[in-house]
């Protein structure tokens, strides 16, 4: 490792360092200082995340069971061949697009609506984003707790006020039923997710130059055509990048599933990921590994298109806004 | 002011907030009152929105009849512990990538980063075969060195944009001095960015509180449980007593949220803290 300094004066006398196709060159001695810093951090991330995750690889064209493991051979492409051929699997895909979608396009509607509202400068401000913003510190897993308890069918609250507001007559079996699960964990994870599109938008927003809603306003811009022409296009960049962001951390989130459902009823709440750690949890490293790599192969792929989509063409006049 | 609001826009605006916060207060507010109403109460008609008498049975029954004490014990040794390593680590990694040019600087972040896009949970059962050879299964200590490996990351990245906000010329004068690296590290630079530190351990603290998958994998006996893997175990029983679910659930999150409300101002602490910015 080869290390140069950036731009500031040496500290070494200038007789220790030689310089190295442009760059000055550190001393032996400071070099091996850095590395050393350099080292615990690459150790650890290394054999503990590196490893696991390249081991994982070429188990997923194994056989590996944890059940029975006299026959740990190379079984090429099965793994992925059974699992793309289990209806199971299938359904779970199905299901990892609906909750992804499900999540996203509401999450996104009411952060945009809160981080509108919250641009406005009014008293307490500061501590309603700190009360709103509280799930943060919460983990999916309890949060799926704290649902799985409100949408309880005997004694959830959720039926409780539905039925005080005439909504429904008799108490709706959230969880139990399969027509309602997927929905009530959706519900679920929209409000754990808005707080996130609230505060990237809203951090957003307040970069937007004042003067371009002034223009607006001299121009008799109504409140719509300010929305659209003004606000969203100078926002553009940062609501495609979390739109990108939240759609991994969705699809890779199944905690809330976890604490909420388990999966069930009858597996109809499993998504890809959850589904994979069920398997994992029976043992079946194999098959396991093979969704694992389906799974980044498949959202590394979608970053890659999404990335390309939303590049701004350069025909189009570049309006200047916040990136 | 952006364009003057007509009172129409003033009542749907803060009629939206006002709904926003209620719906988002409302389920911790429920499992708060499920946690101190009278066991018996919790499962009657009708339901009660304020506990008619106070109770801390469900604590008591908690404790009593569950090793939740370890639990929390467990808990709290292991956030500490991989915390605090995490945050050892990434200071010295961090100070090098925010200091220094290097051929491989570039291939060292990109590896860092990608390990936020994939999540831990991923290769699970690698992981757990490699625990198993190194004999670490079922150890608060592999879990811990786990952890900070899982932490690292993000934290090397907090960190260097907290040593961009420092002059280098501030460790470089206590090297003139006669200070090695590292006691300039740990004695000048340190001491200047204690809220940006502080930010990022609290972050890794919560990380490795609210941890699921990694935990229930690699720990089994309950001396060793830490309150995930624990309430894992509670919610695949048949019958959930929510009673005591409410009371450990709180009791799992009320420290990640004091802790978050000490991090933000830390937080914001540590973005204005370019005092002494060249």
């Amino acid at each position: 490792m080869s290390l140069t300094e950036t731009d500031r004066p040496p500290v070494q006398p200038p007789a220790t360092r030689r310089p190295v196709s442009g760059r000055r060159r550190w001393s032996g001695r400071t070099a091996l200082v850095l590395l050393a810093f350099m080292v615990p951090a690459i150790v650890f991330v290394g054999i503990f995340t590196y490893y696991p995750l390249l081991s994982g690889i070429q188990m997923a064209f194994r056989n590996y069971n944890l059940n029975d493991l006299s026959d740990t051979s190379w079984v090429g492409l099965d793994n992925f061949r059974t699992l793309l051929d289990d209806q199971m699997f299938r359904g779970t895909v199905a299901n990892s697009i609906v909750w992804v979608v499900g999540s996203l396009v509401p999450q996104f509607l009411i952060g945009f609506a809160m981080a509108m509202w919250l641009r406005r400068r009014f008293r307490f401000r500061g501590a309603y984003q700190a009360l709103v913003f509280f799930p943060w510190a919460v983990s999916g897993f309890l949060i799926g707790i704290l649902f799985r308890w409100m949408f309880n069918g005997e004694f959830g609250v959720v039926n409780d006020l539905l039925m005080k507001s005439h909504l429904i007559d008799t108490p709706v079996p959230w969880l139990a039923d399969a027509r309602y699960a997927m929905i009530s964990v959706i519900i679920a994870n929209v409000w754990y997710g808005v707080t996130f599109f609230a505060i990237m938008i809203l951090a957003a927003l307040q970069g937007v130059p004042e003067e371009l809603y002034e223009a607006a306003a001299i121009d008799g811009a109504g409140k719509v055509r300010t929305l659209f022409s003004i606000t969203i296009p100078s926002i553009r960049t940062t609501l495609a990048l979390t739109v990108l962001l939240r759609v991994i951390w969705i699809f890779n989130s199944p905690e809330l599933i976890f604490g909420m459902t388990g999966g069930g009823p009858a597996n109809e709440t499993h998504i890809v990921t959850s589904y994979m750690i069920q398997v994992t949890q029976e043992g079946d490293y194999g098959r396991a590994s093979a969704m694992g790599v389906m799974v980044v192969f498949v959202l590394m792929l979608f970053a890659v298109f999404y990335l390309m989509a939303i590049r701004p063409r350069p025909s189009l006049p570049r309006r200047k806004g916040l990136a | 002011m952006i364009r003057s609001e007509t009172l129409a826009g003033r009542i749907v605006r803060f009629g939206g907030l006002g709904i926003c916060l209620i719906i988002t207060v409302f389920p911790l507010y429920w499992i708060l009152i499920t946690s101190f109403k009278d066991p018996g109460t919790i499962f009657a008609y009708p339901l009660k929105y304020w506990p008619g008498t106070w109770s801390l049975e469900n604590y008591r029954g908690l404790f009593d009849q569950s090793n939740f004490g370890v639990f929390v014990a467990n808990s709290l040794i292991v956030s500490t512990v991989a915390a605090a390593l995490a945050t050892v680590v990434s200071l010295l990694s961090a100070y090098v990538l925010a200091r220094f040019e290097f051929v491989s600087k570039g291939a060292v972040m990109g590896a860092f980063l990608v390990t936020q896009m994939i999540p831990g949970f991923i290769a699970l059962g690698s992981l757990y075969i490699l625990m198993t050879r190194l004999y670490l299964v079922d150890n608060r200590w592999g879990l811990v060195l786990v952890y900070v490996a899982m932490s690292i990351p993000l934290c090397t990245v907090m960190l260097r944009g907290f040593f961009e906000n420092v002059p280098a010329s501030l460790e470089e004068a206590a090297m003139v001095d006669g200070c090695s690296r590292l006691s300039a590290l740990f004695r000048v630079l340190v001491p200047v960015m204690t809220p940006g530190i502080a930010a990022s351990y609290i972050f890794n603290f919560v990380n490795c509180w609210n941890e699921l998958f990694l935990s229930v994998t690699l720990l089994n006996s309950d001396s060793n449980k830490t309150i995930p893997a624990a309430l894992n175990g509670f919610i695949s029983s048949y019958n959930i007593d929510w009673g005591s679910m409410s009371a450990a659930a709180v009791l799992s999150i009320v420290p990640t949220m004091i802790l978050f409300a000490v991090a933000s101002r830390y937080i914001v602490e540590g973005l204005t803290a370019g005092a002494v910015k060249e």
